[in-house]
């Protein structure tokens, strides 16, 4: 018999509410359906009413985890209207707090991806050593989050020589726990278990459905705006882009886990490289036009499109976040899978976290049962456990490590 | 396929159906195309030259809605922007979601923010508007200035019957 399970639209996992109309039949995924927009803001629309300077606050609104990549994609795109080259020293500054961003997020990501399998330890681990980029970012802009660092033409802040021995030993310190954590972290029997083979993304799906960032790098299409589009000062450092087969939720952590430790290496020498200089290329007027900006966020790639009258206000500016272009694939990865995987397949993509949820189960039209997140956590937790007790000779190894 | 120049191929292929053809830059080209032969040509993009469908975005100008298709060639590094008028005041064009499967919902959002009408779209159904937000009223138009439709209470106990009636799927 097939049942209907909605999803939100008070979602668990996803920034902005959206409801997912999960068919399953017994333990198993039929079909998926979406609707989403519950809490449209309407950004686009305001910012029409914005000069370019206000719309990179705004725009650094979209979203609080990756709040430097929208600016970064904003600013490209009016730099690419204006035909505005930016001073060097600007590019290595927006590097170093875009790839501080990705560390964090990354991290971000692992850790509620630890919750929602029960490894609570994972959980710690993860935002314990992400403390430390933001700290960094404190330290470096006065905020954890929302840096306010970027602005057309180049960057608003500076930083400082003398913080940089303090990013250097950030990056020291987190290099080896990264190393022990990803190889904990790989190494782990359950953890294998829990998301190998789960939300299996093919190379082929992939493509069709459009997937950008660290979804379509895990099924191994080799894309990476930073390095197909270089911007900022990707292209004067030595770095790889990390791709992954199969495409199933461990293939998307792996990915990231690695990701962090090449973000490490670009931070290192745009450090060691950076040069003296300006801080900013003067914006004298916006002719009429238009201009694309685009930006591998921590999510994927994120696109901003700016067309100008003439004015001190744009005619239009379009935004595409990461997660837009890679819910798609969501219908080649759940088919199949069990009503319990649903919470990490959901979490795969890294969507962002929001407030509150609730999930009813409905049979034959009325409500029968209702879900929160804690039911919908314990069941994932119960799967855990119960492949914890097969494997029991190597469960609580990451415990004791 | 190997391609080389991805524009100088679509020129090739599409003589008639390319109005323009402007080479910003070596990273940015926009193209301006007949809207009749939008399907024909985001499926030779899409399907022979293996481009990647960044995303559709629609404006208004006096011209008409024009909606951009902004396609990726990842491996060159260039930015293709596929761009199609179509005229005031019913705007209509093909969809190229039976095509591009990641077109499904951006031109179901133009739809509801801009008003245009995708031909053939598979599943043309509300995106982002709400279920009670009346029939006509496109609030991403310039002629729309913020208005949210006023309803008295008796209009929006009806509003709230019609949904409880039509219930949830």
């Amino acid at each position: 018999m097939k049942t209907t399970i909605p999803v939100g639209p008070y979602h668990p996992l996803i920034e902005e509410p959206e409801l997912f109309r999960v068919v399953v039949e017994g333990e198993r995924v039929v079909d998926i359906d979406w609707r989403t927009s519950y809490m449209h803001r309407g950004i686009e629309k305001i910012a029409e009413s914005k000069t370019y300077d206000q719309i990179v606050f705004l725009v650094e609104r979209i979203c609080g985890i990756c709040s430097t990549s929208h600016p970064i994609a904003f600013c490209n795109a009016v730099e690419d209207l204006t035909g505005t080259r930016i001073p060097e020293r600007a590019k290595y500054i927006r590097s170093v707090v875009a790839e501080l961003e990705r560390i964090h997020s990354h991290l971000l990501w692992f850790g509620l991806a630890g919750h929602y399998i029960g490894y609570h330890t994972v959980w710690m681990w993860s935002w314990k050593y992400r403390e430390l980029v933001c700290d960094l970012f404190e330290r470096i802009s006065g905020n954890r989050q929302s840096y306010a660092m970027l602005k057309p033409g180049g960057v608003r802040q500076d930083i400082k020589p003398s913080e940089y021995k303090g990013i250097m030993a950030a990056m020291d310190e987190l290099e080896p726990k990264m190393n022990m954590f990803i190889g904990a972290v790989l190494d782990d029997p359950v953890i294998l278990a829990r998301l190998k083979g789960v939300g299996n993304l093919s190379r082929e799906d992939a493509i069709k459905r459009c997937t950008v960032g660290p979804v379509a790098r895990s099924a191994g299409v080799d894309i990476d705006v930073r390095r197909d589009y270089p911007y900022a000062a990707y292209d004067q450092v030595s770095w790889d882009v990390i791709t992954q087969t199969g495409g199933d939720v461990l293939a998307m952590a792996v990915v990231r886990l690695l990701e962090i430790l090449e973000s490490i290496k670009i931070i290192r020498q745009c450090i060691d490289q950076m040069p003296e200089g300006p801080l900013t290329e003067e914006i004298l007027e916006v002719l009429p036009g238009e201009g694309i900006g685009i930006e591998e966020a921590p999510r994927g790639e994120c696109f901003h499109y700016v067309r100008s009258n003439g004015t001190k206000v744009p005619d239009r500016v379009k935004v595409r976040a990461p997660t837009y272009s890679n819910l798609p694939s969501f219908r080649s990865r759940f088919i199949g899978e069990r009503v319990a995987d649903i919470m990490i397949i959901l979490a795969s993509i890294d969507p962002c976290y929001c407030c509150t949820n609730r999930i009813v189960r409905i049979e034959n039209g009325t409500s029968v049962q209702t879900f929160d997140e804690k039911a919908l956590l314990e069941m994932s937790w119960e799967r855990t456990k119960a492949l914890e007790k097969g494997l029991s000779h190597t469960a609580g190894r990451l415990l004791k490590l | 396929m190997k391609i080389v120049d991805p524009v100088k191929t679509l020129q090739a292929k599409f003589a008639d159906g390319l109005i323009d053809v402007d080479e910003r830059s070596s990273a940015r080209v926009y193209v301006s195309i007949d809207p009749a032969r939008v399907t024909d040509i985001v499926r030779f993009l899409f399907e022979d030259l293996g481009a990647r469908f960044i995303i559709a975005t629609c404006l208004e100008t006096r011209a008409g809605m024009e909606i951009l298709y902004h396609f990726s060639f990842d491996s060159l590094g260039v930015l293709v922007s596929l761009r199609a008028v179509v005229p005031m005041p019913e705007p209509r064009i093909d969809s190229v979601s039976p095509i591009v499967d990641g077109a499904e919902y951006i031109e179901r959002e133009i739809a509801d923010l801009f008003g245009v009408e995708f031909v053939g779209h598979p599943n043309p159904v509300r995106f982002l508007l709400a279920d009670d937000w009346p029939e006509g009223v496109y609030p991403y138009r310039k002629e729309y200035k913020g208005q949210y439709p006023y309803r008295t209470e008796e209009e929006l106990e009806e509003v709230r019957e019609q949904i409880r009636q039509r219930g949830t799927k």
